[in-house]
């Protein structure tokens, strides 16, 4: 299995570099994912749709893709675009720990 | 891959929604993206059409269903309220919600001028977020280097 390596500790990912033990995560690890990601700073919006991301993926068993972000969130989708460019759902997820959505919307 | 240009030149339910749903994909993966709406493809970007789309029950053997009975008066409706029903449960928007949201990702949306022309519509025929009216030297001009998918 792949590691990655955070603030000095290696930890496991799967193939797209998620986490893979959501027990690794924490809000540092959160920021210095953000950081190699291209996102310097997590606002306090950033964390409300990481935590909305997590809320949801606790629930259903799958992090939310596009459509369901913006509901769960409650950041329109204009917004996900600027906090998290280039795949919101995408970045957010491995932001917060969790694989991959794996919804197609 | 860096870009996609993808062409929509069909009017039906079934015809437009794989564009859409390809489009939005390329941008939840980070990939630029843009729609071009050509001939009966223009349909989902008329404004006073863009709600009334509908599944083609006639002429699509992947249907199943006998042409003398998808010709029936209320089976179009009733086959796309189903489809529709169906979807809503995967989470797609219907058609304004779903371009809008595509808009909303910094996808560019265009109509075909030789399209425009033919069918007579004007600018305020369309749907607010169209982008603009480009001619086909145009739309190849701003797809670049980048992938076209023709659907």
């Amino acid at each position: 299995m792949d590691t990655l390596e955070i603030l000095g500790k290696h930890l496991a990912v799967d193939k797209d570099g998620n986490l893979v033990n959501r027990s690794d995560w924490n809000e540092e690890i959160a920021r210095a994912i953000a950081a190699q990601e291209g996102i310097a700073e997590l606002t306090d919006r950033h964390w409300a749709v990481i935590r909305a991301m997590q809320k949801a993926f606790d629930r259903d068993g799958d992090a939310p893709s596009i459509r369901r972000l913006t509901n769960e969130s409650g950041v329109d989708v204009k917004t996900l675009y600027q906090l998290f460019p280039k795949g919101p759902a995408k970045k957010a997820a491995k932001i917060a720990g969790l694989p991959k959505p794996k919804g197609c919307i | 891959m860096d870009r996609v240009s993808i062409v929509v030149s069909h009017g039906s339910l079934e015809g437009v929604y794989p564009a859409l749903i390809m489009a939005n994909g390329a941008r939840m993966e980070g990939i630029e993206a843009s729609l071009f709406f050509t001939f009966f493809g223009l349909e989902p970007i008329i404004e006073r059409r863009m709600d009334r789309l509908q599944v083609a029950t006639v002429g699509n053997p992947a249907m199943h269903v006998p042409t003398l009975i998808g010709m029936l008066p209320g089976f179009q409706t009733l086959a796309t309220s189903m489809m529709k029903k169906e979807m809503e449960k995967l989470d797609i928007p219907p058609v304004r919600e779903f371009l809008q949201m595509i808009h909303d990702t910094g996808a560019e949306i265009y109509a075909c001028k030789a399209s425009v022309d033919m069918f007579h519509f004007k600018k305020q025929d369309f749907w607010s977020g169209v982008d603009d009216i480009i001619s086909v030297g145009e739309f190849y001009e701003k797809a670049g280097d980048g992938q076209i998918i023709f659907t």
